[in-house]
């Protein structure tokens, strides 16, 4: 019994133990990490893996256009930022995979609606009423169906009938055991306190010997932390917000993306052998407009770019089926056009990853998505 | 298990911010709420000293002005000055929210304050609008929550710190004289439209998402508030001196021509244009019902009854977006008089009933920006112009819970043994109290661990 059996026994009663569901239909592997990083917010897909190539795309950027010279380059038809030094080497270690013109089925330009087709897995918003990584708990055997989220509450797509947990930093004076003990009684009666409470004290055991501070890095060290113990969780999610840029947009997007390859630095670092048997999947709800706005950003769009990391990922290239950015090409005259779906690049990762059969996945994560084929060689094997 | 509340408990602490130590329950819990509807100050004392936008952005624009013509060591210096300021002006703000909270006489109303606030929702990023989240509430807020929605839905769009944060303030109407005077000395550099303000209105501050405008309504409506700006801060703006907090109308950046927006054409060529739309947005069906679909999941449950939707979107329709009678209507609702306590607290409404269940009506050396930041919901930085969830998932989760519980240790420390938790759970909540509440109340080690318990039992965490 591990600690977390044991919590859940002395706090509900053996009963539950017993009524655990078995799982026997999937295969998985017991030992695999993976953490999902959504991009709130939009991200400017094509000045993160910037289509250089394009004789477009400078037109429709101006000013806000990234010369190769000035960015990584991948291969020859695409660049990475210059913020994404690290992730870079991962790319270039075989470790880094990016997929282009990647779009959730949404289809129009709200944050919140995007976020939640994103997170839910449906194909239009609030018509799915829980998480994607929720529903993937459910096929997991239970050595490997912990999951936690890196903030004070659950983000959306982990919310659902399976327990999950949340631990962020605070910067508040610790509460006395004794407190601690007596809320956990007086909320023996209370189903709902009762379960949140558990899994507070379980996550604020892990957390003991981990350093308080909030930046990127950190907070990548602190995930991997988790995710290092024996008893740790397996799935994990981190959010990132401040993507929006409608205006100002080179300053803000190169701090953003410098953040978010501390954070996956971090996590690689703190993760040492374990990050061979990670997967960190980064995307955001949509793409920003291919041509720049009046106001040097810009506004909401359609595809993004979206990235595969780990020790094991089929990694060091670029997959896209780029259309274009002539203006023929685009989405609605405005948009990168999505060619590839962005449920098929999760469920593919996420199949290859615990070994679960494709179709199951597919039917379970995004029930109401019709596009199905499998995309192969994400994850060495 | 949920223990039933009386109408005082759901008058005062649903509709309310929460009991407070030193007060008498309403004998007439409706009675109770219809009287704020009158007596409501729309600046009480708290709010006297809150700096005006007007002058905050003057002062802005000066200090910016310093900066440049600074020398490199003295920019430095200057700009971390800048910052202090800024963040001193924030969590001023703040305090005095909080303060116009705890000291109230019209909790209720303070409530739909704090309800529009987040329904108009700024979020304290960028400097300015850091700066002037405070004024924000009291100027664009504050005076219209009892009015005409229409009034207040203006008042938001045409408050700098919105132009600012939703970046309208410099989009250009691409064939404005200005766009075509930079065109020609610059033409590299281009200027011209950010659709995010109007995007926002549409979807979250009138209609609502998915209610059938589409993006060709987005660019037109975009194009229609091009020329509403804010002041810059210079002696020549002469606009500045208006009182209208700052806003200014900007021809030159008026994108010229007739606009299409939903079907319906607006000719008007000036300032007004954008005006006759939000006339007509502020009075729409889509805005009825959305505006009705929130106020009864603050105030009734996370899945608020389709019955309840319709009679405040009837009320809101009816009168022309009156929001007293929408209130009126809701009161007068039995959906929101039902016994059990469907909503979880929000942070900021869990550490404001605590704060006035000790009592408090000075912050005592509480920095309210800290706290709220602890607790996961800073205050006026949601994040995204979507405001603040107001469901139980987005709250209740293993690490907030256990936030509040060192919040509320932090919070009765300096108490003592002054409050006896036992006879506070009474006046607090009411008899909706369980007898496991009272059970741990009366078994705990100390008088400060009980009242801790007090302000995180199941109870007090629900209204």
């Amino acid at each position: 019994m591990n600690r977390r059996d044991f919590l859940r026994f002395s706090a509900i009663g053996s009963a539950v133990l017993l009524t655990l569901p078995s799982i026997s239909f999937a295969a998985a592997n017991t030992d695999r990490r993976l953490i999902f990083i959504i991009q709130r917010g939009a991200a400017d897909g094509l000045n993160t893996v910037i289509p250089y190539a394009d004789p477009d795309y400078a037109k429709l950027r101006g000013a806000l256009a990234i010369d190769v010279a000035q960015a990584i380059k991948l291969d020859g038809m695409f660049a990475l930022h210059a913020s994404l030094a690290e992730t870079a080497k991962l790319y270039q270690s075989g470790q880094a995979l990016f997929v282009h013109a990647v779009a959730s089925p949404y289809r129009d330009r709200s944050h919140f609606d995007g976020q939640n087709v994103l997170e839910t897995g449906g194909t239009s918003a609030y018509q799915t009423k829980d998480g994607w990584m929720n529903r993937l708990l459910a096929l997991l055997p239970k050595a490997q169906n912990e999951a936690i989220a890196f903030a004070a509450t659950i983000p959306m797509a982990l919310r659902g009938s399976m327990e999950v947990s949340s631990y962020a930093a605070s910067n508040l004076p610790e509460a006395p055991d004794d407190l601690l003990m007596r809320v956990g009684q007086l909320y023996a009666q209370d189903a709902q306190l009762n379960s949140l409470w558990q899994a507070a004290m379980e996550a604020n055991q892990m957390a003991e010997d981990v350093s308080a501070k909030q930046d990127p890095a950190n907070l990548g060290k602190l995930a991997a932390t988790f995710l290092n113990k024996t008893n740790g969780p397996r799935i994990a999610m981190i959010e990132t917000s401040g993507w929006d840029t409608h205006s100002a947009q080179e300053a803000r997007l190169s701090r953003q993306l410098k953040s978010l390859d501390q954070l996956i630095s971090g996590l690689r670092n703190e993760l040492g052998s374990n990050w061979q048997k990670t997967t960190v999947i980064v995307a955001t709800e949509f793409g920003r407009t291919a041509a720049a706005n009046g106001t040097g950003g810009t506004d909401h769009g359609t595809a993004s770019a979206a990235m595969i990391l780990g020790g094991d990922v089929n990694g060091g290239k670029v997959i896209a089926d780029w259309p274009g950015l002539a203006q023929s090409n685009l989405f609605e005259n405005r948009d990168l056009k999505p060619t590839l779906n962005l449920n098929t690049l999760i469920a593919s990762t996420v199949s290859a990853c615990f070994h679960i059969d494709h179709a199951l996945l597919l039917k379970t994560l995004f029930p109401e998505s019709s596009e199905g084929k499998l995309m192969s060689a994400i994850i060495k094997t | 298990m949920l223990i039933n509340m009386s109408a005082q408990a759901i008058a005062i602490n649903r509709f309310g911010l929460g009991a407070r130590l030193d007060e008498t329950p309403p004998s007439d819990p409706k009675q109770w709420l219809l009287a704020q509807l009158t007596q409501y100050q729309a600046q009480p004392s708290a709010w006297n000293n809150q700096r005006k936008s007007a002058d905050i952005l003057a002062d802005m624009a000066q200090d910016l002005m310093q900066m440049r013509q600074a020398d490199e060591r003295k920019k430095t210096a200057a700009k971390r000055l800048f910052k202090i300021e800024v963040r001193d002006d924030y969590i001023a703000a703040c305090n005095v929210r909080t303060l116009s909270a705890l000291t109230s006489s019209t909790p209720f109303v303070e409530r739909l304050v704090h309800f529009w606030a987040n329904h108009f929702a700024i979020s304290a990023q960028k400097p300015a609008v850091t700066e002037m989240a405070g004024a924000f509430e009291l100027e664009a807020i504050r005076p219209h929550v009892l009015g005409n929605f229409k009034d207040m839905l203006i008042a938001v769009e045409q408050h700098p710190a919105m132009l600012i944060y939703l970046d309208q303030a410099k989009s250009m109407g691409p064939n404005s004289r200005a766009v075509e005077k930079l065109a020609a000395r610059a033409p590299e550099k281009k200027r011209g439209l950010n659709e995010n303000l109007a995007r926002e209105i549409l979807e979250l501050h009138t209609l609502g998402v998915r209610s059938g405008y589409s993006q060709a309504d987005v660019t037109e409506f975009a194009k229609a508030l091009t020329g509403w700006s804010v002041v810059d801060g210079h002696k020549r703006d002469k606009e500045a001196q208006n009182g209208n907090n700052g806003f200014v109308y900007r021809p030159f950046i008026h994108e010229p021509g007739s606009r299409n927006i939903l079907g319906k054409s607006y000719a008007q060529n000036h300032m007004a244009q954008a005006e006759a739309v939000l006339n007509d947005l502020a009075i729409a069906p889509a805005t009825a019902t959305h505006i009705a679909t929130k106020l009864a999941r603050h105030f009734v449950s996370d899945q608020p009854p389709a019955s309840l939707i319709d009679k405040l979107a009837q009320s809101f329709l009816k009168s022309g977006g009156n929001l007293n009678q929408v209130y009126r209507a809701l009161i007068e609702s039995p959906e929101a008089w039902q016994a059990a306590p469907a909503k979880f607290k929000t942070p900021w409404e869990w550490f404001v009933s605590s704060a006035r269940a000790l009592g408090k009506n000075k912050l005592e050396g509480l920095n309210v920006a800290q706290i709220l930041n602890q607790l996961g919901q800073p205050l006026w930085r949601p994040g995204s112009p979507a405001g603040y969830d107001d469901i139980a998932e987005s709250w209740a989760a293993p690490n907030a819970l256990l936030r509040r519980v060192e919040m509320a240790q932090r919070l009765v420390a300096p108490l003592g043994d002054q409050l006896d938790a036992r006879a506070l759970a009474d006046k607090l909540l009411l008899g909706a109290v369980s007898a496991e509440t009272i059970t741990a109340i009366k078994r705990a080690e100390s008088a400060s661990t009980a009242l801790a318990l007090l302000l995180v039992s199941p109870e007090f965490l629900r209204r």
